[in-house]
């Protein structure tokens, strides 16, 4: 029972950690730029559905749709403003930018949705179930098959698609591409929209088990990022997987070392695969030829 | 292009609301007003807290005020979010006693944030008055001249007081701990092996969570496997919620008997129903008959902000009722000492003899040898029905 729950609860965890990171690889292959400030997105997620869901009780899928739509206007604010113009001028200062930017939304949220956490009710986190004597939450259930879902999507059109290809061209060689007829500029910021509505609905689908606060997504959003190098940041499926492995170890070390050694165990393992595996455990060392 | 000459008018004009408020600043002080600071969580998870404890020492403040404020001077109360964060409450703390010249200040909820502003105020000979951290260092921390003072629960007392409750309550024959890892925590797990050990009874175990912990069930689980039999719970609102609903996804009914941190927000909403069954530690509450002195003050506290309609919105009750306590305790103190000077106030805090106060009658509340004037006889249990904190009957 121990292992079992453990092994639940990790994976449901590891799949909120893996949705977030996808984000860091979707502009990652696209821009050779990631948005630092992926946890505020997955904040803002969770806040947006609980103030269209349940302040204004407007029905559930248009919330779902307004909060994922204004996630991505976010990633969009985020590229144009906060990675676009230091990207262009070939400085790293995209890297503070959107790390301040995450801040700044942090912050605004903080004086705009208030100070206190506030619950999101869910139909499908009220009753658990009982799977191999550990209690579980549907919910728990649904969010691995999201994340499974998107990375399988995201690998699909990356891979099979024209669209992916040139998505996947821009970052070879950003002049050719556009040469060859490929909108850089749209493609990198369809990126970043992407990668904001990816944590967006993290948010979403963990605010019934979590609460929503302003600073709900800090932490995720660091564990997002060991993820998404763990997982070789270039492979859709390895950041995903990288994810679920990240989210079993922390429940499994919290069940057979108590909580106490958590922390320390996990991002000891992290540097250590890291040694091991410069690349991640799935990634490559230079991108493939598309 | 179109930026450019606009930067410098944007500059101008803050430049001259900030000398305009510096001006005012200096002009309207000239110390006609005895300053009391306050650093307390305004914003972040615990932001009900810091507002509790305001609405508790303006309440008293009026009432200070209204028979002619102490040294012939009125109370004006500084407030400062430290928003749970130590660094920024000593930064704060600093402020309003270097720059502001505080007679006194006033501490918050976080017990990490009152720690680190302990040196600081023994060093600047300030009294530094806990109306709501309950840390027992905060108190007793070694300094040769202790400026801090407490109108508080203490954890040290808390831990024998929770013990007591689950062996009275509920025959407790091997309790888990379930403790949120931080300095807080830490200080309870002290107590509660203390206060386990001088009882003879055994524990399943000691378990910590953080903050933004999800899930708990980990740790919860290891409990179980263990055999507790009652979970002995410490954390703020937020985790706290994060165990109920942990528990209730386990399917493992145990009793909760926990510190108060459950108090400070809307723990009702985050646990859902299963909140009920959590018993925590109060050291008073609205509910129920009160005494005039409470009618008095709950009739101020619903004059002054409208904004309070029921008792639910006057918990947490404890910010209220400590801080006003503390307030009138402290006005007696200063007017006792005849001066705002720290060496002389803290004298004169000895010399309180009686004080009749919302909470209790205080008598000697502070000696050299005890610089906190609530003990166990002080606390109540009580739990969150529909937003309301109600007190149990033993």
């Amino acid at each position: 029972m121990l292992v079992t729950s453990a092994i639940i609860s990790g994976l449901g965890l590891g799949s909120m950690y893996g949705l977030i990171a996808l984000g860091f690889h979707v502009t990652y292959v696209v821009s050779n730029t990631v948005n630092f400030s992926q946890g505020s997105a997955m904040m803002l997620g969770a806040v947006l559905g609980y103030t269209f869901a349940v302040t204004l009780g407007w029905p559930l899928p248009l919330a779902v749709a307004l909060s994922l739509l204004l996630c991505a206007m976010f990633g969009l604010v985020v590229e144009r403003a906060l990675v676009r113009p230091f990207a262009e001028r070939g400085s790293n200062a995209w890297l503070m930018a959107t790390v301040a930017g995450g801040i700044v939304l942090d912050n605004a949220v903080l004086f705009t949705f208030g100070k206190e956490p506030r619950s999101f009710p869910s139909v499908l986190a009220q009753k658990p179930v009982e799977i191999f004597g550990a209690g579980v939450y549907p919910l728990q259930l649904v969010i691995p098959l999201v994340g499974l879902g998107i990375a399988l999507i995201l690998h699909l059109v990356f891979h099979r698609t024209r669209l992916g290809k040139a998505l996947l061209a821009v970052v070879q060689n950003a002049d050719a591409a556009r040469l060859m007829g490929i909108n850089v500029r749209l493609a990198v910021a369809v990126s970043f929209m992407i990668s904001t509505a990816l944590a967006g609905l993290a948010g979403l689908l963990i605010a019934p088990l979590f609460n929503v606060n302003s600073d709900m997504g800090t932490l995720f959003g660091i564990k997002a990022f060991a993820v998404a190098i763990l997982g070789g940041i270039t492979s859709a499926w390895g950041v995903m997987l990288a994810g679920l492995i990240y989210g079993l170890v922390e429940a499994l070390v919290t069940s057979f070392f108590g909580s106490v050694y958590t922390q320390i165990v996990v991002f000891s393992v992290v540097i250590l695969a890291l040694v091991v595996m410069p690349n991640g455990f799935f990634g490559r060392a230079a991108v493939n030829k598309v | 292009m179109l930026v450019k000459p606009r930067m410098p008018k944007l500059f101008r004009s803050l430049l001259l609301a900030g000398a305009a408020t510096l001006l005012a600043a200096t002009g309207a002080a000239a110390q006609e007003t005895v300053k009391l600071g306050l650093v307390a969580a305004m914003s972040g998870q615990s932001a009900k807290s810091g507002e509790a404890i305001v609405r508790g020492l303006s309440i008293a403040i009026d009432e200070i005020n209204a028979k002619g404020g102490v040294l012939g001077k009125k109370v004006e109360l500084l407030v400062r979010d430290d928003e749970s964060n130590p660094a920024k409450g000593v930064v704060a703390a600093r402020e309003l006693v270097q720059r502001e010249k505080v007679a006194a200040l006033f501490g918050g909820l976080d017990t990490p944030v009152s720690i680190a502003i302990v040196p600081f105020v023994n060093g600047a000979k300030v009294p530094f008055m806990g109306v709501w951290a309950a840390g027992t260092p905060i108190t007793r921390n070694g300094a040769a001249e202790n400026y801090v003072f407490r109108v508080s629960a203490v954890d040290e007392i808390v831990d024998i007081a929770l013990v007591d409750y689950a062996v009275k309550k509920y025959a407790v024959k091997k309790p888990g701990m379930i403790l949120i890892n931080n300095p807080w925590g830490e200080s309870n797990e002290k107590g509660l092996k203390a206060a386990l050990e001088a009882k003879k009874i055994p524990y399943a175990g000691v378990e910590k969570f953080e903050t933004n912990d999800v899930d708990v069930v980990p740790q919860l689980t290891r409990l179980k496997q263990a055999g507790a039999d009652v979970l002995f719970m410490v954390a703020n609102v937020a985790p706290s919620a994060q165990v109920v609903k942990s528990l209730d996804r386990m399917g493992w009914d145990v009793p909760i008997v926990s510190h108060w941190g459950p108090a400070g927000g809307r723990f009702s909403e985050l646990a859902g129903p299963s909140g009920a069954k959590v018993h925590f530690i109060q050291t008073y509450s609205f509910s129920g008959k009160l005494a005039p002195k409470g009618e008095a003050v709950l009739a101020a506290l619903k004059k002054k902000y409208p904004e309070i309609k029921s008792l639910a919105d006057v918990t947490p009750a404890v910010g209220i009722a400590n801080a006003y306590d503390a307030m009138h305790l402290t006005a007696l103190a200063i007017a006792k000492a005849g001066s705002a000077e720290g060496p002389k106030v803290r004298e004169a805090f000895y010399g309180i003899d009686k004080y009749d106060g919302l909470i209790k009658s205080y008598a000697k509340p502070f000696t050299p040898s005890n610089h906190d004037a609530l003990g166990p006889d002080d606390y109540i249990f009580t739990f969150f029905k529909e937003g309301e904190i109600l007190p149990l009957t033993n």
